[in-house]
């Protein structure tokens, strides 16, 4: 990896992938120190300039670097799982040129010396860029309102309680008051926790069967029924995260359909997978929420389909062996994400449910819009921020090759289509596949 | 009423200003929650006029003693009293009272609803400065949710035909504020901007630490007035604010003490001759006018 500032790059023989314009052709593309010089199908129509480096595509696709806007990062305070250095070398990995990290680090991001440190420490890696959610409300108890203020000054993107739902309503309702003050964005985790308190796994036949206690699918949907009344009377902007059962995007498409502020995304394994996965105990698929049923996982899929969730997020979130290797009731929530985001996201392609285009909006333009970044474009003047990938090479996920330091994947040996070949980040080639 | 009271400042600020026309009429300060200022206020006002005051602060004990606020307002009606002035922490307590007594009543503050009162003498201020008060732009900023100063002055501004906006963050704007006939601005720089007057509000401590606002910097760094957020507003704007301030919470200390700018000191003594007026006014015998 360069460290000095990078100069002309041609990216020749390229299939380019610009949801926000709508292009889909074959092109190429000049970067020129850090930024998108020019971009289109006719450019070097009389020849790649002299003094760049040209990097032949091979057809593949080259589209604007992936954002994840949910990743659990776990330094400072759990460095043993996850680093934000191993997640930026996971991200890149995985062609995640920028990630929103969730507030519930030790110390919580709850104040602007730690939203500044987290900002500073991604930067000297050099890696993907991390831009911090902070806490909604004071370390995370759900009771005063953090300084969102001052904190989205300080560069916190948008404010959430991380892993925990913000439970009482009129606390809430402040919150989406108070940062509609700021034209802030509320991420809420929707899941009604008195009815989770015990829960491990969806509640079913599936839970039955296996002896676990389950989290009714209810849950999801209590919650959001509560936060768009909340919504409407306050007006201010919210987003369900990792939403994951049929009725929640019912919720949400009929908020969508009367006009409210409201986005959601959705993580791989809820449209991927479903309750099965959990199969024998295999604590890899406990995630929060939980894997739920099949008619559930097809909704959520139908839902990115209609755009009623606008975005696919990797929902990374890195547990150790520790807390794996447990009996399924005591093992931790979570699954990680960075490095399968973009093959389990391409089974949507595959298999016919959007084209691919589509699901590139879903990981670029779509969450840097609702985010307020300037990023997930081609186009020229914007940071050469550029994920090359080929949607159809086939290959088995090995959680022992990851970067990330914890293997806890749910997608442990899944075979899947799509290999990210070359991730750029303003203007610098931070990941090869062949290297 | 505003001729009255101006007639009042001359009068108090001249050597003479004891006057004997309410002679034998009684005053009861009935203060059911702390105040010093308007009940200072009031009772210089009644002293000057001759009347004999009587104050009574109704201390959470004397409630617990089980007497309801009508059966004090029996017990006083007994008494023959003139005027009763109500301080009250509950919305509507001066019209209950009102309705029992015979006597005239001054509403001094009730719950979050109104202080008549504050505003006239507020009115009194701003025209003395500026000569009128239709067509001035006036910026009521900060807890308006839990503030009876902000609604008596936005009732008596637009009736007077002055143009009135409300800056707050949402967590401290009532619901529906826009409905009271003002513009509603969430931002500092946008609602100061080339107004005419700037009245801050007091925020209460305990409303700082979480539930309406994060903190008290956070506030002071967007809703507190500074220098730096006043230079939008009309090079000879006004500041003024009811008292007491919390100085770094919403205003900045030294600009509060700017007598270039801040018209703080004047509202209180404003306040002496609006209530002269007021009393004066309600203990005329019916017929008698002003």
């Amino acid at each position: 990896m360069s460290v000095h500032a990078p100069g002309r790059v041609a990216y020749v023989n390229a299939r380019l992938l610009d949801p926000a314009s709508g292009l889909d052709a074959k092109g190429a593309l000049l970067t020129e120190g850090e930024a998108i010089a020019a971009v289109g199908p006719g450019l070097f129509a009389d020849g790649v300039p002299a003094d760049a480096e040209v990097v032949d595509c091979r057809g593949a696709c080259l589209s604007p670097g992936l954002i994840d806007m949910r990743v659990q990062l776990r330094e400072p305070g759990e460095d043993h799982k996850e680093t934000l250095l191993s997640a930026g070398q996971a991200a890149v990995a995985g062609g995640v040129t920028a990630m929103v990290c969730l507030p519930n680090t030790n110390p919580v991001i709850d104040d602007v010396a730690t939203v500044e440190f987290v900002a500073r420490r991604a930067r000297k890696n050099g890696l993907a860029k991390v831009y911090p959610y902070a806490a909604a409300t004071k370390r995370l108890e759900g009771k005063e309102l953090a300084e969102m203020g001052m904190l989205a000054e300080a560069g916190a993107l948008a404010f959430t309680d991380g892993v925990k739902c913000i439970r009482n309503a009129q606390v809430l309702r402040r919150a989406l008051s108070y940062a509609a003050t700021f034209g802030l964005l509320i991420v809420q985790h929707a899941e009604e926790p008195s009815m989770a308190e015990n829960g491990v796994m969806n509640e079913g036949e599936m839970a039955t069967r296996l002896g676990l206690s389950g989290i009714s699918p209810a849950a999801e949907a209590i919650i959001l029924e509560r936060d768009m009344r909340l919504v409407e009377i306050t007006g201010g902007r919210y987003h369900a995260a990792h939403v994951a059962t049929a009725e929640g995007v019912e919720i949400l498409r009929r908020a969508k359909a009367r006009g409210l502020p409201v986005t959601a995304d959705t993580a791989p394994p809820y449209f991927a997978l479903n309750e099965l996965a959990v199969g024998d105990y295999r604590t890899f698929a406990k995630l929060s929420p939980p894997l739920r049923s099949e008619d559930d996982r097809r909704a959520v899929a139908q839902g990115l389909r209609d755009g009623v969730i606008d975005v696919i997020a990797s929902d990374h979130a890195p547990q150790d062996q520790d807390s794996k290797r447990l009996p399924f009731a005591q093992a931790a929530f979570g699954g990680v994400g960075l490095e399968t985001l973009l093959p389990v996201s391409l089974e949507l392609y595959h298999n016919g449910l959007l084209p691919l285009l589509e699901v590139i909006r879903r990981l670029t333009v779509n969450p840097a819009r609702l985010l307020g970044l300037a990023a997930g474009e081609l186009k020229a003047g914007a940071a050469a921020d550029l994920t090359l990938f080929d949607p159809d090479r086939a290959w088995k996920i090995n959680p022992d090759r990851f970067r990330s330091k914890s293997k806890n994947s749910p997608f442990d040996g899944l075979p899947v289509q799509g290999r990210v070949l070359r991730t750029v980040i303003d203007g610098r080639t931070v990941f090869h596949a062949d290297a | 009423m505003l001729d009255l009271s101006d007639s009042y400042v001359e009068k108090n600020r001249s050597a003479d200003r004891k006057m004997n026309s309410l002679r034998g009429k009684t005053v009861i300060n009935l203060f059911f929650e702390n105040s010093t200022r308007t009940r200072t206020s009031f009772e210089l006002a009644g002293k000057r006029l001759g009347a004999d005051v009587i104050n009574m602060t109704v201390s959470s004990s004397s409630v617990a003693k089980g007497e309801t606020l009508i059966d004090t307002a029996m017990t006083l009606n007994a008494m023959h009293v003139d005027v009763l002035v109500v301080r009250h922490a509950d919305s509507g307590a001066a019209q209950l009272l009102s309705e029992k007594v015979n006597s005239a009543v001054i509403n001094a503050g009730d719950g979050a609803h109104e202080h008549p009162t504050q505003a006239l003498l507020d009115a009194l201020t701003i025209r003395r400065r500026k000569g009128h008060l239709g067509g001035l732009t006036v910026a009521i900023c900060g807890d308006v949710l839990h503030s009876r100063v902000a609604r008596s002055n936005i009732h008596l501004l637009n009736v007077m035909g002055a143009n009135v906006r409300l800056v707050a963050p949402r967590t401290l704007l009532p619901a529906q504020a826009e409905r009271l006939g003002v513009e509603v601005f969430h931002n500092m720089r946008q609602g100061l901007k080339d107004c005419d007057i700037v009245m801050m509000l007091r925020v209460q401590n305990e409303r700082m630490t979480g539930n309406f606002i994060p903190s008290i910097r956070e506030y002071f760094h967007f809703f507190g007035l500074d220098y730096e957020k006043l230079s939008v507003a009309k090079p000879d704007a006004l500041i003024m604010h009811p008292g007491p301030m919390n100085r770094g919470v919403e205003i900045d200390s030294d600009l509060a003490d700017d007598v270039e700018r801040s018209v703080i000191r004047e509202q209180v003594e404003m306040g002496v001759a609006v209530r002269m007026a007021c009393l004066d006014l309600l203990t005329r015998s019916p017929g008698e006018n002003a």
